[in-house]
């Protein structure tokens, strides 16, 4: 089974029913993406196929091939970190940091779809992500200050 | 000592004696990389030294990178900025030059652990210390470098100067890596929070970028060349007796070795995949006793309860004898703590020497729960707590640890465990259920007379009230508990104060008097009432015009330190939905060290105090958990969150305290003083709001 992630394509010998999260993490040690819960209820996990956020913990392998899959990883273009990572740098929302990498690729979907998005909008696409922290309103900012980001350029 | 004329206490040693007191150990110091596993656990330790030395907390290199150790850890409450802030305050250096080795049992001096709100507290004001007298044998070193008087040199920027000569020299080389064997002054003064220009001041996370790029390891990412991935096999209930089990489909699978020691059975493998296939081989059969369910939880808790002390007859007589009074009963439901990265650790064995990775807020206690598992001294035991997904008082034990080391010792491997979701929900311990029973005598001008309060199993912290309340008596009853139970933010604390700022507020209402004028009028502590007064003035309390539906709740209390009150508007639809319209919380811990961060710590409290308040609930019933995943247990999430304000009253005159808990406990009293002001109802159990809508009395 060949996959494509990050713009590199990977032969990988598992059975096609295996989650996408467990061929990231165990197989391609690409470990910035987290598991969380197994069922696809606190985004931990989320990962961009063809420019969409899903959850990898209920992704099959099989369902992404042909399709370009996006880590955290490869988030960031040519050294230079995509705008909502140049957001929460800048604006520093995180406590432990370990639904960061799930914020970040869920807020990234979004701001594709609606490059400038309301509080109502962002609460409405982030509500599947869980920071048991309790940053909410910091990654509101954040993300609000990525938008700027973005349409500044 | 005369720390002049020998200010590092081995000034004439070279490097190559100087490492030999390290009992022989090589000194390749990869502190940038001692928690991470590339390290040889035996090779990597400056030589160890007692705790009232600078070395062992402060350690200046040739190269003038300052490492500083410290046993606490860091699960998001970001102290490794906070620490840093502070030593780097005291010796004058950029905080980039700065690198803290956290909860490495090898490296650090003992700790017992990251809870309490104590390491802003006791650690912060420990580094201050170290790092004063560092800076005093600096600047005593240089005065010899120089031959002048210390009077005339300045500490800054990692260099001493002379101010008259206009000579410079730098940290590292006046220690020349050599650690500083003085022992810590509490008499050189530290520097006043007021005069503070790096602590005190908004610093990013350090290490952000690795979290916002998936770079950071935690133990859960972490691997090691031969490393097996292991799985436990867990009964389906609690307290059941393993009756039969049959692995041999397990061990017939390529690459899986199956440990079985008494009624401890795991699985191991070179993936996870295969060794979650050769768990659901495994064919057990249980047996288990009738254990007590959800439904009948309060009154297990109050029969089985261990009164502590029967009312006193002072207490009964005053109660009797108020102009009013008032009594009522309040539960608590159990709550998972939920941390994102559930409980993981990495174990090697190299000979009879066990290293483990792992995610807890206690490592010494971790390190010292393997030694007595494996009967090995404990300076054979080496953790490491790398960064860790959250804690919220929930990994204080160190299970997977436990497990891990086990499974390695069996197959000879290094091995991961994380756990799932569904066991990190019910083999982990939950934050204990309770009942509270308060009675209150006062009069019609609002004088309270008489209290008496009564906890059943949830626990003591916060038991008193901050009134003034010349009859009072207080108490904890421990009880039987049908789940495991332990450590949770804010402890019994939050739990208490919902009981007691609930009560106080029906008082108020009761005689027809303001929740905030009630407040102040029984309270005497200034803090406490301007925390009161600054949350009100912000909120709005008096002055804010009230919309149709809504009400107004207020609650205050003082945990650990600090000083917390909370506004609450809520609004209740005529079919019973409530809606958290704004919080608004004020906060007083002493000095602030990191306003951004001080304010992640008191929006976070708000944000988890709302599921506690609201929804957060664990069910159970015979010996089972009902439920242990997020689709099941509900966690507030962006929708869940409300405006919010925060208010932080900065008392440069004040040492710092921690704010890890205290901004929770009022979270809660003050919705629900809210919901009572909007509807007259009076709710008495936390969640208040279990099925998503209010039910009226």
């Amino acid at each position: 089974m060949i996959l494509t992630i990050n713009n590199i394509r990977h032969e990988v010998n598992i059975d096609a029913e295996a989650t996408l999260l467990s061929i990231l993490r165990d197989e391609l040690d690409l470990t910035g993406t987290k598991y969380g819960c197994g069922e696809g209820a606190c985004g931990a996990c989320t990962v961009h196929v063809n420019g969409l956020a899903v959850r990898s913990c209920t992704t099959s392998a099989g369902s992404v091939v042909g399709k370009s899959v996006t880590t955290i990883e490869g988030l960031e273009t040519n050294g230079i970190l995509h705008p909502v990572q140049q957001a929460f740098l800048k604006s520093d929302p995180l406590q432990c940091a370990y639904c960061a990498s799930g914020m970040i690729m869920s807020a990234a979907a979004l701001l594709r779809e609606k490059p400038a998005p309301s509080t109502a909008d962002i609460n409405t696409a982030m509500n599947g992500n869980i920071c048991r922290c309790g940053t909410y309103p910091n990654i509101v900012k954040a993300i609000k200050l990525a938008s700027t980001i973005l349409t500044a350029k | 000592m005369n720390a002049t004329e020998n200010p590092l206490a081995l000034p004439n040693i070279d490097r190559r004696q100087f490492f030999k007191l390290g009992g022989g150990l090589a000194v390749a110091i990869i502190l940038q990389d001692v928690i991470a596993f590339a390290a040889d656990p035996s090779g990597t330790i400056l030589s160890p030294v007692p705790s009232g030395q600078v070395a062992a907390w402060i350690h200046i290199g040739e190269d003038n990178m300052v490492t500083v150790f410290t046993g606490k850890v860091e699960v998001g409450q970001n102290i490794r900025t906070s620490l840093t802030q502070q030593v780097a305050e005291e010796l004058n250096v950029d905080v980039s030059s700065i690198k803290m080795v956290m909860g490495d049992t090898d490296l650090v001096p003992f700790d017992n652990g990251t809870y309490g709100s104590l390491t802003t507290p006791q650690m912060g004001t420990q580094l201050r210390h170290t790092a004063a007298t560092a800076r005093q044998a600096l600047l005593d070193l240089a005065a010899k470098h120089f031959s002048s008087e210390v009077t005339s040199l300045k500490a800054a920027g990692g260099m001493v100067s002379d101010q008259k000569s206009g000579k410079k020299i730098s940290f590292g080389a006046l220690t020349k890596g050599q650690q500083i064997l003085i022992p810590i002054s509490k008499q050189i003064p530290l520097i006043n929070p007021a005069e503070w220009k790096t602590a005190g001041k908004t610093t990013p996370k350090v290490n952000d970028r690795t979290f916002i790029t998936g770079g950071h390891k935690y133990v859960s990412d972490m691997k090691m060349p031969d490393m097996l991935y292991a799985k436990i096999l867990r009964p389906p209930v609690y307290q059941a007796k393993l009756l039969t089990v049959d692995l041999d489909a397990a061990k017939a699978m390529s690459g899986v070795t199956v440990i079985q020691d008494g009624t401890f059975i795991a699985v191991a493998a070179a993936s996870l995949r295969n060794a979650n296939s050769a768990l659901l081989a495994i064919k057990a059969t249980w047996e288990s006793p009738d254990q007590p369910s959800k439904a009948q939880l309060f009154e297990y808790l109050v029969k089985n309860a261990r009164e502590t002390e029967p009312e006193t007859s002072e207490i009964k007589q005053s109660l009797t004898a108020s102009e009013q009074q008032h009594s009522d009963t309040y539960t608590i439901d159990y709550i998972a703590h939920v941390p994102l990265e559930t409980r993981s650790a990495l174990a090697q064995w190299i000979g009879d020497k066990l290293t483990v990775w792992t995610g807890t807020q206690r490592p010494f206690g971790v390190q010292q729960d393997l030694a007595a598992k494996f009967d090995i001294p404990k300076e054979n035991v080496r953790v490491m707590v790398p960064d860790t997904g959250s804690g919220y008082g929930g990994k204080h034990s160190g299970e997977a640890a436990l497990e891990a080391a086990h499974i390695a010792k069996e197959t000879k491997r290094p091995v991961k465990l994380a756990w799932t979701r569904k066991e990190e929900f019910t083999w982990a311990y939950f934050r204990p259920a309770g009942v509270i029973k308060v009675k209150s005598g006062f009069k019609k001008d609002g004088a309270i007379n008489a209290w008496k309060f009564e906890n059943y199993n949830s626990g003591n912290a916060g038991l008193k009230p901050q009134y003034r309340i010349p009859n009072q008596q207080n108490n904890f009853h421990p009880s039987l508990t049908p789940l495991k139970q332990g450590s949770y933010r804010g402890l019994a604390a939050t739990a208490n104060a919902f009981a007691r700022e609930s009560h106080i507020s029906d008082i108020a209402r009761m005689i027809d008097m303001d929740q905030l004028e009630f407040r102040l009028k029984n309270l005497d502590d200034a803090r406490l009432k301007a925390v009161l007064e600054a949350a009100a003035k912000s909120f709005g309390w008096h002055t804010k015009q009230k919309r149709k539906g809504c009400g107004y709740g207020i609650a205050c209390d003082y945990v650990k330190g600090g000083y917390v009150a909370t506004c609450a508007e809520v609004m209740v639809t005529e079919d019973n939905l409530v809606k958290i319209v704004r919080i608004t919380e004020a906060f007083d811990c002493g000095a602030i060290v990191n306003p951004h961060h001080l304010e992640h710590q008191i929006l976070g409290a708000i944000v988890q105090g709302l599921g506690g308040a609201l929804f957060e609930s664990v069910d159970f019933e015979n010996g089972k958990i009902l439920n242990p995943n997020l689709s099941d247990y509900r966690v507030p999430r962006f929708k869940d969150t409300p405006e919010i304000t925060i208010v932080m009253v900065n008392r440069t005159d004040i040492a710092p305290s921690g704010a890890g808990e205290a901004p929770i406990v009022s979270v809660a009293p003050a919705i629900r003083n809210a919901i009572l002001q909007a509807t007259g109802t009076a709710l008495r159990s936390l969640p208040l709001l279990p099925t998503g809508k209010l039910e009226r009395s």
